[in-house]
């Protein structure tokens, strides 16, 4: 979509997602399975995280983020695109050599039973992946290996006897960032890290990241649906609907002044814990919920649940990602006009959405347009 | 059969000291509920927030007569309209749920029927506790269905919960349980499982509910930003007691307990600057001493001193109808605020 993304011109990023497409099949039928259609689970993005920066993806389930850190990952293969980890093509490596390059990129996963072996104590989660990757020569120094990083997560060595049961939703997902730590990446992809913890617990665990970043240098793809946690942790940000990026911004331009309609009535949705704020701020409340990905809406995605969607350009033209502020990158046609004032918001009706059928129609715009 | 609950001077609800203890065989007994007192007032909205464990889903079980009959003991009273909940029968309390105190639950999926029709659940209600008839009971429920923002609601009365996405799974949920119009409703994390945007659709709607229906609402959430919005008067719980209860203003003007204090200040908000530190509670929620001892948050607390563990804290009241749990309180925190404010 966007040739001239800015890269950092001094060091290169450390990985580059092109035009990446993550489409699967719908299949029906009991002995001869047809293909019906596809989710379009992530349709065309295009992605550059810098060295030592964090890219925070947020967006509502569904709109196909976990699927983007994955693809990223080589964890799904993704359909089309590519994906390049310190200029070295992901997607076409195969066996081994993919194998030996996630030593240098990690996932740290949202639920902190699921994702623990409960029937391995942590000793044996966390040498796993040093034994399977020929790191450190016997168990003694593996052993000192990842005791060193209990120590850098905040926990006690004794825990490496332990198995995770015995452990606090917190205290887990520290094991399972150590887990990710113990081979020594530079990438680290987190997908929902703190969602599935306590709010004082989450606290703890965003100031961990925060600190590993600072210690190690490591780069991290955060995936959040939480906008307030994406704040405390990115350096930029990235907004995706509907499998696709709409807007991307250094944390401090987009949260200042989010200029995509979606950016805009996804923030106003986020509660703050203080009543003066909650009393006087606008509230753009969305009607309806998001398309069926396996059937898009044609054009801009958002046009069927956009306030300030326009007759002309919105249904039948799919905005690009374009620069609109420098920094910022905004995929609709009415940015300027909307940052002005010159397009107002206008009520959208709820619509009828089918998993199986996707849209059936477009909006009925009650309120008389201004352009 | 049919019992009505008298209206009286006062308020709607009134719980006073509500305990609940789990004990089963062969295992330490579990004081989820330690002595919990709130009242709630017809169009009032009282929030009881705290973290995962601090009892706040046990007090609404409890109230609603929802807690297993073994295995569990209630002390305590829940005057609703002069009539003590607790004391019923079981029967009696069947027919008052549902139709004077309903209940919405966090997981819209679970708390449906998922082999049964979105249609007869809601209609289920209707002619149970209205005496409708099957006829009249469907053309209502079209009716409450539309009233919660469900489009097409003829349509959705005949699917299956599994057709509807999360946001009307919960909207139907609503809709069952204010088909009677009920006095007492009792959202449990009604917005945990949603995504921002619909959260803030189903706020709206319980809003306006209220309004419009004059009900009154217990709020059962861990999210401050959400009471914030919302609420009258939180009680913030800690290990099955009220550690502070304030009106919604006062309470995030200024927080007195250190616990509240420590909550607001690790949340994070979207009007603070990136890289700003948050002020994490140390250890978990496991690390709560028994009250019988002290004061449970000493372990975590920052503002700890010899006393607190001189036998449990008495409930002080203060002035604006404030009281809080804690022989040390941080009587000089102001409002909890990002440090630099984000232009917005």
């Amino acid at each position: 979509m966007s040739d001239e993304q800015p890269a950092d011109a001094a060091q290169a990023p450390l990985v580059e997602v092109r035009d990446l497409k993550v489409h699967f099949p719908i299949t029906r039928g009991i002995i001869f399975n047809h293909v019906v259609g596809h989710v379009l689970a992530v349709d065309g993005v295009d992605l550059l995280i810098n060295r030592g920066e964090t890219y925070g993806l947020v967006g509502e389930s569904g709109c196909g983020k976990s699927t983007l850190g994955r693809a990223l990952l080589q964890l799904i293969p993704p359909t089309a695109g590519s994906v390049q980890f310190d200029g070295v093509e992901l997607t076409a490596l195969t066996g081994e050599q993919l194998r030996s390059m996630r030593q240098r990129m990690q996932m740290i996963f949202q639920d902190p039973v699921s994702s623990l072996d409960p029937r391995q104590n942590v000793e044996s989660i966390l040498t796993e992946g040093l034994e399977a990757h020929g790191i450190g020569a016997d168990r003694a120094k593996r052993r000192e290996l990842i005791s060193e990083t209990l120590d850098s997560v905040g926990m006690p060595r004794w825990a490496l006897s332990r198995y995770p049961h015995e452990f606090s939703g917190g205290q887990r997902q520290r094991i399972g960032i150590a887990r990710a730590l113990a081979l020594g990446p530079e990438l680290i992809v987190a997908d929902e890290p703190v969602s599935a913890l306590d709010v004082s617990i989450q606290a703890q665990v965003i100031n961990l990241l925060d600190e590993l970043q600072d210690s190690l240098g490591l780069t991290y793809l955060v995936i959040a649906h939480d906008l307030a946690v994406v704040r405390h942790i990115a350096d930029t940000v990235g907004v995706m609907y509907l499998g696709a990026l709409v807007e991307e911004a250094p944390s401090d331009l987009i949260y200042a002044e989010p200029l995509h309609p979606y950016t805009r009535s996804l923030m106003s949705a986020v509660p703050v814990p203080d009543p003066d704020v909650e009393d006087r701020r606008e509230r753009i409340l969305l009607s309806g919920d998001l398309p069926s990905p396996a059937n898009p809406p044609p054009g801009c995605r958002f046009h069927t649940r956009c306030p300030w969607a326009q007759p002309e350009r919105c249904a039948d033209e799919r905005p690009v990602l374009h620069e609109a502020r420098p920094g910022h990158w905004v995929a609709c046609h009415w940015v300027e006009e909307i940052a002005e004032g010159r397009i107002r918001p206008h009520e959208v009706d709820a619509e009828l959405v089918r998993p199986q059928e996707g849209v059936a129609a477009a909006p009925v715009v009650r309120a008389p347009q201004v352009p | 059969m049919t019992m009505v609950v008298e209206r009286q001077a006062g308020p709607l609800l009134e719980v006073s000291d509500l305990s609940v203890v789990f004990r089963r065989r062969g295992q330490r007994e579990v004081r989820a509920v330690d002595g919990i007192s709130f009242t709630v007032d017809s169009g009032e909205v009282v929030g009881l927030v705290g973290e995962s464990g601090c009892g706040k889903s046990v007090t609404a079980l409890a109230v609603t007569g929802l807690l297993p009959p073994r295995g569990v003991e209630v002390g305590g009273q829940a005057r609703f309209g002069g009539t003590d909940l607790l004391a019923l029968d079981p029967r009696t309390r069947r027919d008052l749920r549902g139709r004077e105190l309903a209940m919405v639950f966090q997981d819209p999926i679970s708390s449906l029927n998922p082999v049964v029709p979105i249609g007869v659940q809601v209609t289920e209600v209707l002619t149970r506790h209205r005496e409708m008839s099957l006829r009249a009971a469907k053309v209502e429920a079209a009716g409450l269905l539309d009233r919660v923002g469900i489009p097409d609601p003829q349509r959705r009365l005949r699917e299956y919960p599994h057709q509807l996405s999360g946001g009307m799974r919960q909207r139907a949920l609503i809709a069952m349980a204010v088909a009677c119009q009920p006095r007492l409703l009792i959202a449990d994390e009604p917005t945990t499982a949603l995504d921002v945007t619909i959260q803030a659709q189903i706020l709206e709607l319980l809003k306006e509910l209220v309004r419009e229906l004059n009900t009154a609402l217990i709020m059962i959430t861990h999210d401050l930003g959400v009471v914030a919005g919302m609420c009258d008067r939180i009680n913030v719980l800690y290990a099955g007691k009220v550690v502070e209860s304030a009106e919604r203003r006062a309470l995030f003007a200024a927080p007195h307990h250190p616990y509240t204090v420590g909550l607001l200040k690790s949340i994070p908000r979207l009007d603070a600057a990136r890289g700003e530190p948050l002020h994490a509670i140390p250890g978990s929620v496991r690390d709560v001493l028994p009250w019988q001892e002290g004061c449970a948050f000493t372990p975590r607390c920052p503002r700890r001193v010899e006393q607190c563990l001189d036998g449990p804290p008495e409930l002080t009241p203060a002035a604006d109808g404030r009281a809080y749990r804690c022989v040390n309180p941080d009587l000089t925190t102001g409002p909890v605020r990002p440090a630099a404010t984000a232009a917005s």
